[in-house]
């Protein structure tokens, strides 16, 4: 096994009594995109201020190649960041804001030259390296945040939030273009987000943060369809959750409303007449019968958004609401509210929340 | 607007401007006045042509040159630490800066006798250097007020944290951080703080004369005691360079450093 380029350790963060960060633990390998994925306030910005040095644990050690960095200055760790905000230097241009690292660094004016014309081109603004700052667009701006991190060559990138100030169709393409230099380089980096759909389109791993710990850390795959706690499932994705009890432990099967789900395999541990919360992935669900879905529950329309392309039916389950998107077809009308109903999906494809 | 109100709206300006405008009309045309019979330039020609003017107007533009540099030197990067590490003693460090203007000049120029006279521990009143380098402490304290908050208005239009951490990233120590990155963005904060520090320099009277240094503010002083149309055109004069300040003040805002939130 390959030593973790960044190595996260016990780390914890308290800011007097209240402890934002709980043994936090994480192997980065080399070359890998690992997204800290989280609602506001849990945790994800603080383990990343750690790593760049702006932020001290209070207990734990942050190890880079081996070395433990823990202790050191952000301007002795080699880690290029962007911002969220950007963080331009407004006096200068961006040639000249591309080269402060450089400068700094003391390397000489030839080199400096060379490097910033190799990442203007990179980032594909190279006619752009005597503007200012002001005058450029928020995704222009944010590309020569990441060149300027980049052009000392760093060893390691964080990315903290760096689309959430961008519209979104230039959030998208900038995320694609991170991702593709972020290959092309192989430099290892970690972007903070709480954007769901930007984790699991870039990421090669995902840590999904609350309360200061890390709930799971997967791959986007993995993430997704096999969210390891209740939090991970609500958080990623949209989720039809369906509130049930064991009818029969050793059948594996589960009531929920009128309706029995079978779940063989999936109810270790619980017991006949035991309440559990199953939860359904839109997309995995099908208005009436559809080959290969096995299960079968049925209710009653209770609502029905005309969005385009798309219809978004929500049915009414028991108790329970269950939202599913189907295509909208000009030869099929969409379903009216009240009618009787049915939605079927696989056992499989039933997750069972813990 | 209802007639009526406007119409008082009005009055009250014209009042506003004549308090402040007759007085100086009246002060410009008796400066005028030196030679019977017709209007010259004839005080400003003399007051230009004076050897004590030269002397003590080159002594307080040197005086405030070192005053404007003490001032950066302290301000800059006082303000910068306040706004990055240690905000919630913002209050504090303002009630600080203010208190030039509550306690006047004279308590803290008899302070400065007191504590810095020629037997004490830092006998700074012993030589006539010591005592030019008391009186530019003894302005740049003057200037504070103006000068912390100038500066501080110049911070708070950059993202001084985010700014300072990107730096920081990139290899940046704290000179380089404030003279690369924090200055040159506050720069025409500084520039106006420096102005409005000229102009007080230049102006100030109570601390040079206690001193017994030969500023421009005891020389307008003593010139004003003895002759008539000379301390009119030297009133004149002083506005002239207060505006002449306020002007480039104006001016200089803008070539500030641009940015997205900020950009004409």
């Amino acid at each position: 096994m390959t030593e973790p380029f960044l190595s996260i350790q016990h780390v914890r963060k308290s800011f007097g009594d209240l402890t934002v960060v709980k043994d936090f633990n994480l192997d980065v390998e080399p070359g890998e995109f690992v997204s800290f994925l989280g609602p506001s306030g849990c945790g994800k910005t603080t383990v990343l201020r750690m790593v760049a040095g702006f932020e001290e644990p209070t207990a734990g050690k942050i190890v880079v190649e081996g070395k433990d960095v823990t202790s050191l200055r952000p301007n002795q760790r080699n880690i290029g960041m962007v911002f969220q905000a950007y963080a331009l230097f407004p006096n200068l241009t961006v040639a000249q804001n591309i080269a402060f690292g450089l400068r700094v660094a003391g390397a000489p004016k030839a080199d400096q030259n060379r490097r910033v014309a190799e990442m203007l081109d990179l980032i594909k603004l190279p006619q752009l390296g005597d503007r200012y700052p002001f005058q450029l667009s928020g995704g222009q701006q944010q590309r020569v945040a990441l060149a300027r991190a980049l052009a000392p060559s760093p060893k390691l990138l964080l990315l903290d939030e760096p689309l959430s100030a961008l519209d979104a169709k230039v959030r998208v393409s900038l995320r694609d273009e991170i991702r593709a230099i972020q290959k092309r380089l192989g430099i290892t980096t970690v972007f903070v987000t709480h954007d769901q759909e930007e984790a699991l389109s870039i990421s090669d791993r995902i840590v999904v943060m609350y309360g200061g710990v890390a709930e799971q850390v997967a791959t986007p795959y993995e993430i997704y369809n096999r969210p390891a706690t209740k939090f991970v499932a609500y958080f990623v994705g949209t989720l039809n959750v369906l509130e049930g009890t064991v009818s029969d432990a050793a059948k594996g099967t589960v009531t929920v409303g009128q309706g029995t789900v079978a779940l063989k395999g999936k109810l270790n541990g619980h017991k006949t007449g035991d309440p559990v919360t199953l939860a359904l992935r839109p997309e995995a669900i099908a208005l009436g019968d559809y080959p290969g879905y096995d299960q079968k529950l049925t209710g009653k329309i209770a609502d029905v958004h005309f969005l385009g392309s798309v219809i978004r039916v929500k049915v009414a389950v028991g108790k329970d609401i269950v939202s599913m998107d189907t295509f909208n077809k000009s030869t099929t009308p969409p379903p009216k509210v009240g009618e009787a109903a049915s939605i079927t999906f696989t056992g499989q494809d039933v997750l069972l929340l813990h | 607007m209802r007639k009526g109100g406007q119409w008082w709206a009005w009055l009250t300006f014209f009042l506003g401007m004549g308090y402040f405008i007759i007085p100086l009309i009246a002060t410009f045309e008796f400066s005028l006045r030196m030679k019977r019979g017709e209007y010259s330039f004839e005080a400003y020609r003399v007051v230009f042509a004076s050897s004590q003017f030269q002397q003590t107007f080159s002594y307080s533009v040197v005086a405030a040159i070192f005053t404007i540099l003490l001032g950066v030197l302290v301000v800059v990067p006082t303000a910068y630490w306040v706004r990055l590490r240690v905000p919630h003693l913002r209050p504090l460090v303002e009630f600080i800066t203010l208190l030039p203007l509550v306690i006047p000049a004279i308590v803290i120029v008899f302070g400065y006798i007191r504590m810095y006279g020629t037997n004490s521990w830092l006998p700074f009143l012993s030589s006539t250097m010591g005592t030019n380098v008391l009186l530019v402490i003894g302005y740049a304290v003057l200037a504070l007020p103006y000068m912390y908050r100038a500066v501080d208005t110049g911070l708070r239009t950059i993202d001084v944290r985010t700014l300072t951490e990107a730096a920081q990233i990139m290899g940046a120590g704290w000179t380089t951080i404030i003279s690369r990155v924090i200055l040159p963005n506050v720069l025409i904060a500084v520039l106006s703080g420096a102005f409005l520090t000229f102009a007080i320099v230049l102006g100030e009277f109570t601390m040079a004369s206690l001193l017994n240094r030969p500023a421009f503010g005891p020389y307008m002083q003593n010139l004003g005691a003895n002759r008539a149309y000379e301390p009119a055109a030297l009133a004149i004069i002083a506005f002239l360079l207060t505006w002449g300040c306020m002007t480039a003040i104006q001016f200089l805002a803008r070539y500030a450093p641009k940015s997205s939130n900020r950009p004409n």
